[in-house]
């Protein structure tokens, strides 16, 4: 059975309302797109909906409490809750560079979490 | 006291100041310096964890801490000097007084000014809430500070006034921290930040959302033990009988942001009531000669993106200025908001400004239309352009470019207006 949906695109922060026809798990075709990303988007979002993660983990010995790190790409979007669960028990030791992988292949995703900043390691006299 | 010669002095290090500071050496300035209160260099974004920046500027999505260290970078290796935990305390055209724990009071003898001192959040004095002042009130951006910087939550059940987009990205964030937000509550009848954050922090979490509804009493003594959300009419009037208690042990507010000018006003720089930031021309000159400004000290920008552009423009103009390449008189054409239209940046432009590039208008409107609708500048009684979109809304800034083939039929004109009506 066709029917009709809308989607905004959370590609870039255009945030394209588009219509889309699609059957099952296949899309029909759609319109309000700026760019193909979003055919890719909507295509996603029928299928397997994926999110980008951004949380932060605890540093010890550094500057500063926290290490912001993000997903190097999207994750399947019913596992951002329980990704976040356990990227709350994760521990670094500063120093950290920017880009360091922190947690490789989260929950077997196959996705990596990186450090969004450097944190140096916390000076002697402070 | 320690005196300092520059060619630019850029005050605030966020990412309009880092662009303006490295576009001012770019352009030939030999001596640009930027003072930054805070620790670091890199302004609200440290703690703006989320991506979704740089994706117009630098071609990546980035998270705020990577995006604000790539031009800390970009600066640093243009020979941009930064000094960091440095308060200004006095400003004119061509003298700062500012203090560090390093130097105490220096005075800086600058040539030209960058204003890039960013915005800060409406308080909930500006607000109004009746009720009882326990403890557990937060604005959105002070509990993103706590919670993604210093490792601090504010509290275990959450409700958030305001849907402007700090708002939703923590009802996003404290959800991902194992925290409840029991509801978001906004006055409007439509979401006043952007779509995609309606969608990957509230929709994506079924975060209960309630339009048209305000606080109307905070409940608690020593801490927020619950708050009275109720329905209100077309003139935010709460309707009798709608009342409804919700438990929570935080209330965090995300209300607006106003552009941060005591700094300005020091130095005699001419404020817009309906930004709440300098009036500039197309250069990002102020009212005051050799004082530029940037970024969101002049309006608040919805992207970071425009926030850059916009400061390179600022940065290039300051050291031009320093450098004595001002160029003549300029004949000057006023910008005024039309039909549905709140403020238009720049307040004013010189059509001879078209020679060396495009201008871009940017302009927010006053109330969203959800259907196609028609962008048109006017200069005095001539139609100058026509652009349609497929919509309108106040959370999307509107950016129009003018180009040199306008310059013709600008020269003359008194009055540019700009209106956005349903086509
Ligand atoms: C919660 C949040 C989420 C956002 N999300 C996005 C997003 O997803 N995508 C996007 O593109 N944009 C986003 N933005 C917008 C973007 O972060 C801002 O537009 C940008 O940071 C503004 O840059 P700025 O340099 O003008 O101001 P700021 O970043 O605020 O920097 C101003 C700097 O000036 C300093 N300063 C102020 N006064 C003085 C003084 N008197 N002396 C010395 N220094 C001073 C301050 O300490 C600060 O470092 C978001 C903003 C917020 C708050
Ligand atoms: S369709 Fe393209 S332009 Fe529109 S939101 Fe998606 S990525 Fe951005």
């Amino acid at each position: 059975m066709r029917e009709n949906r809308e989607f905004i695109c959370v590609t870039c922060p255009v945030g394209c309302t588009i219509e889309a026809v699609i059957e099952g798990q296949e899309l029909i075709e759609l319109k309000g797109n700026a760019c193909r990303r979003g055919i890719a988007f909507v295509r996603e979002e029928i299928s397997n909906p994926r999110r980008m993660l951004t949380t932060t983990v605890q540093v010890d010995g550094g500057a500063l409490p926290l290490l912001p790190v993000h997903s190097n790409e999207p994750l399947p979007k019913h596992l951002l809750l329980a990704a976040a669960a356990a990227l709350r028990r994760v521990r670094v030791t500063a120093p950290v560079t920017v880009g360091q992988v922190i947690v490789h292949d989260l929950l077997g995703t196959g996705v990596d979490m990186q450090a969004s900043r450097p944190v140096p390691a916390k000076q002697a006299t402070d | 006291m320690k005196q300092l010669q520059c060619d630019v002095l850029v005050i605030g290090a966020g990412p309009a100041g880092l662009a303006a500071a490295y576009e001012a050496r770019r352009t030939g300035a030999a001596n640009v310096v930027i003072v930054e209160r805070n620790d670091e260099a890199g302004g609200i974004l440290p703690q703006c964890i989320h991506n979704g920046f740089g994706v117009r500027a630098l071609g990546a999505d980035l998270t705020g801490p990577e995006y604000a260290y790539r031009w800390i970078d970009r600066a640093r290796k243009e020979g941009v000097g930064i000094l960091s935990r440095t308060m200004v305390l006095g400003l004119e055209a061509q003298r700062a007084v500012v203090a560090n724990p390093r130097e105490g009071l220096v005075d800086i003898m600058p040539r030209a000014v960058v204003l890039c001192m960013g915005c800060r959040e409406r308080p909930r004095g500006a607000l109004a809430i009746p009720g009882e002042r326990p403890a557990g009130v937060y604005t959105a951006g002070t509990a993103q500070r706590l919670v993604n910087m210093e490792g601090y939550m504010p509290g275990s059940r959450y409700v958030i006034l305001g849907s402007g987009d700090i708002g939703m990205i923590m009802a996003r964030r404290l959800t991902l921290e194992g925290a409840e937000v029991a509801e978001m509550a906004e006055i409007l009848p439509y979401v006043s930040g952007l779509r995609r954050n309606l969608v990957q922090c509230i929709r994506d979490f079924d975060i209960p959302l309630s339009l048209c509804t305000t606080v109307t009493n905070v409940y608690g003594r020593d801490r927020v033990e619950a708050v009275e959300l109720s329905t209100v009419d077309e003139r935010w009037r709460p309707v009798p009988g709608s009342q409804r208690r919700v438990p929570c042990d935080t209330l965090l507010l995300s209300v607006g942001l106003i552009p941060e000018n005591e700094l300005s006003r020091v130095a005699g720089v001419a404020i817009d009531p309906v930004t709440g930031g300098p009036f500039v021309d197309e250069r990002f000159a102020t009212s005051v000669p050799g004082i530029f400004a940037a970024g969101n000290v002049v309006h608040v920008y919805d992207l970071v993106d425009d926030v850059t552009e916009s400061a390179l423009a600022a940065g290039r103009s300051a050291a031009r200025h320093a450098m004595g390449l001002d160029g003549g008189p300029r004949s000057e054409i006023e910008l005024a908001a039309g039909d549905n239209v709140r403020h238009v940046v720049p307040h004013r432009l010189d059509p001879g400004s078209l020679e060396q590039g495009e201008v871009l208008l940017h302009l927010r409107v006053r109330r969203p239309i959800e259907a196609a609708t028609r962008i048109e500048v006017w200069a005095d009684d001539h139609r100058l352009l026509s652009r349609r979109l497929r919509y309108v809304r106040p959370a999307e800034m509107v950016t129009i470019a003018l180009q040199e083939q306008h310059r013709a039929m600008l020269e003359g004109a008194r009055r540019l207006t700009i209106h956005a009506q349903e086509a």
